[in-house]
């Protein structure tokens, strides 16, 4: 593993070995506290993401490494007109890994290309946010013990949601899964991820419209917000952004073991009334994010504790 | 009709009927200093019609690109009068440079330099992705 551009380039293999390591070091974080001593991670944001760039700073700093790094384009030579390869063969003068986002689709396999330093992708527009996946992947493993035989519901903006296209392609890989797809009409999931992920593998799926018809069957929800920064017409995410809330009177069918996951942050389609059920995961799931981001930075690097 | 033969130049043979004008113009052959002859609509055992085009000379073609507008399309190699290579065509893995991605989020759109290239995802339906942006290949004929 030199990069980390698409989720579906980790082998099932990798991935088990990737929460074997965050699993220790959740068990035992001051025997990783100096893993990264002398290393530099470079936080290239070329699209604002306070929140997965604080984690992958939090990572660093808890491994022993230092960060640098821009959280904007407007700050960075790219406003300049710079190419992104010109960016990163820069940044690598500076730094042993770097993380980024980007809001072009594509942007950090460009960066991963000629191999300068390796290239963590974290985000790239609608496309992939591979890091994301891993923190839900721990987060359904630590929760049910498995990755088999599931029922996966995943609710809101499925067409847009980049979270969403790395679960679906991460989870098809286990045995007996089924997704269910929860999202208006406009915001469905694009067909190919049907027709290249799910159909060759023969595994079912639902398309619903309705969160409460889905409810009963499911082990996993996976909610995710509409994003305005999606949409290129204000009128349609206007239109499209309150299709879906959760509330406990929702949760009265669910599952007693259900697992309750977002990947955040949320603007209103989880209700605040919902974060005191024990089923709601999706704090868990951001500190499994910064544990996972731990493993994967020590993976790319080459360190062994 | 007569079209008299090549000496030394291409056949490319068994194109699907009404494409032999696109490809025509997608090959640039209308750059050529030489003879090129598109014959329409001429009888075939195997495709009931079909169109041919022939070039009196021998010319670097991209296969990957014919293969991926048409891939039926024989290439004849014509050497002193005389058959001396024939190239069926197959599905190219890649198609680098001659299709552009149509989508605005794909870094494509913006680094001028980068060049555009598509993978095979489905041999069966033909459906090719940006490596960039997974988004389907725009089909090259109109």
């Amino acid at each position: 593993m030199k990069h980390l551009i698409d989720i579906m380039e980790l082998s099932t293999q990798e991935i088990d070995s990737l929460i074997e390591i965050a699993e220790d070091i959740i068990a035992d974080p001051g025997k990783y506290s100096e893993a990264c001593h002398g290393k530099k991670l470079a936080t290239l944001f070329f699209e604002p993401s306070t929140r997965t760039r604080l984690s992958f700073e939090a990572a660093m700093y808890e491994l022993g490494g230092q960060v640098l790094g821009f959280s904007e384009a407007s700050s960075s030579s790219a406003a300049k007109g710079e190419s992104v390869s010109d960016t990163v063969r820069t940044v690598s003068c500076y730094a042993d890994i770097i993380a980024m986002r980007h809001p072009k689709e594509g942007a950090p396999l460009v960066a991963s290309r000629r191999d300068w330093v390796p290239i963590i992708n974290a985000g790239d527009g609608g496309h992939f946010h591979p890091t994301q996946t891993l923190a839900d992947l721990l987060t359904i493993h630590r929760e049910k013990n498995t990755f088999e035989n599931l029922t996966i519901g995943l609710c809101g903006d499925l067409k847009f949601g980049r979270t969403v296209h790395s679960l679906v392609s991460a989870m098809s890989r286990y045995a007996g899964v089924k997704f269910i797809f929860i999202s208006p009409e406009e915001l469905q999931i694009p067909d190919y991820i049907k027709t290249d992920v799910l159909d060759p593998k023969g595994i079912p799926y639902e398309e619903e419209r309705s969160l409460e018809r889905a409810m009963p069957k499911l082990d996993i929800l996976y909610m995710t917000r509409v994003q305005r920064e999606r949409f290129f017409n204000e009128e349609d995410y206007v239109r499209l952004k309150d299709t879906y809330i959760l509330t406990p009177q929702k949760l009265k069918n669910a599952k007693p073991d259900l697992s309750i996951l977002h990947p955040l942050p949320r603007v209103n389609e989880i209700s605040v009334a919902v974060d005191d059920d024990p089923r709601a995961c999706y704090f868990k799931q951001v500190l499994n994010g910064k544990f996972m981001r731990m493993a994967l930075i020590l993976k790319l690097l080459e360190v062994t504790v | 009709m007569i079209i008299g033969q090549i000496k030394d130049g291409i056949v490319l043979d068994h194109i699907t009927a009404g494409r032999g004008m696109e490809i025509y113009q997608i090959l640039k052959l209308h750059n050529l200093d030489c003879t090129v002859a598109m014959i329409e609509n001429a009888e075939s055992e195997k495709m009931g019609s079909k169109d041919i085009i022939k070039v009196a000379k021998v010319i670097d073609l991209n296969f990957d690109i014919l293969a991926y507008i048409d891939p039926g399309i024989t290439v004849n190699i014509i050497q002193d009068g005389k058959l001396a290579k024939r190239e069926h065509l197959t599905l190219p893995e890649r198609i680098r440079g001659v299709i552009r991605c149509k989508n605005p989020r794909c870094i494509t759109s913006t680094e001028q330099e980068l060049v555009h290239e598509f993978r095979l995802t489905d041999p069966v339906n033909k459906v090719y992705r940006c490596i960039y942006c997974e988004n389907v290949a725009p089909s090259i004929i109109k």
